[in-house]
């Protein structure tokens, strides 16, 4: 497997996905070329910081508000009748 | 039958309290994905108001065959790339973009990173790390991270939600991996013994004050604008 062929199979290894034979080959091809153990290593890093980042969350006093802005719209619309939207 | 399906049916039979319900089951995800894409949180609540209620609107037509959840953040990414596009009407805001060549995706830097690399940094210093490397990828490319490993979800959900292909969700997903890989490096690459500002030359406080200078010089993280975050994708 060449480095390339590495990283295209880089996205279903990491979800698991691969079937057992090129799952592998990858294996291999990361037990010697270090540069795509590395690179397979930090983009596992890159998603799990993301994933475990909280960014953007949704304070809750902004939640309920919006919650309750959402809920009148809601009521209103119903009381105009069906509308395309 | 699902939880969320008995939900959806008896909102579908005027019951509001079911479809209060499933804002409050689904709100924080909608705004964290509106918010990805628009990169603005006045925008990401205005997209949270009216994807819920363009659901409400238009439930009797939702034919339970996919998942609420999923016809959701279809709505939902719609209208946040509605509202980018209003914003930067300059720029294409396509889902469509054009796969680039190879090399697009090929890593630059190869160089480790430091472990736990993300313990460098306060978790503000962090959040605007990555809030700035994210909006630096292309809204297709984001948008795709974001649904599939941020929110969680799969592949074919990811592509019935985007309307794109099984291969293109793919594509887009390993060139985001590995775009915000090269970019994060900059941050998070460990620094050589020897040069002072390695591992293992200074204290743990010394290290993490520097290794954050250094970052700095590289991005400039902390209020301005960096090239991280600027352009489009990754040239």
């Amino acid at each position: 497997m060449k480095c390339s062929e590495f990283l295209n199979e880089l996205t279903s290894y990491l979800d698991g996905v691969l079937d057992e034979k090129t799952k592998a080959e990858l294996e291999n091809h990361l037990s010697w070329c270090h540069n795509c153990y590395v690179v397979c290593d930090t983009t596992k890093k890159t998603i799990e910081i993301y994933r475990d980042s909280q960014l953007y969350e949704l304070p809750e006093d902004l939640r309920s508000r919006l919650r309750s802005a959402i809920m009148t719209k809601c009521q209103q619309q119903k009381k105009r009748g069906p509308q395309s939207v | 039958m699902s939880d969320e399906l008995a939900l959806v049916q008896a909102a579908k039979r005027g019951d509001d309290s079911a479809f209060e319900e499933l804002v409050r089951r689904y709100d924080r995800n909608v705004f964290r994905i509106a918010q990805h894409i628009t990169q603005n949180r006045e925008d990401a609540e205005d997209v949270v108001q009216e994807a819920f209620l363009k659901a409400y609107g238009n439930l009797s037509r939702f034919q339970e065959q996919s998942k609420f959840y999923t016809w959701l953040v279809r709505i939902a990414v719609n209208e946040a790339l509605m509202k980018l596009r209003r914003r930067k009407p300059e720029r294409t805001v396509s889902l469509d973009e054009d796969i680039k060549t190879e090399e697009d995706s090929m890593p630059r830097e190869i160089a480790d990173w430091s472990p736990n690399p993300e313990q460098q940094y306060t978790q503000a210093e962090l959040r605007e790390i990555l809030s700035k490397t994210i909006q630096g990828l292309p809204p297709g490319f984001r948008t795709v991270f974001v649904l599939r490993d941020v929110e969680g979800l799969s592949t074919e959900e990811t592509a019935a939600a985007l309307e794109l292909s099984v291969p293109a969700v793919k594509s887009r997903l390993l060139r985001a991996r590995l775009q915000l890989r090269d970019r994060l490096g900059r941050y998070f690459q460990r620094r050589e013994p020897g040069n002072g500002r390695g591992e293992g030359t200074t204290s743990g406080g010394t290290r993490t004050e520097e290794t954050r200078n250094e970052a700095r010089k590289g991005g400039k993280i902390l209020g301005v604008d960096t090239d991280v975050a600027s352009g489009d994708g990754h040239q």
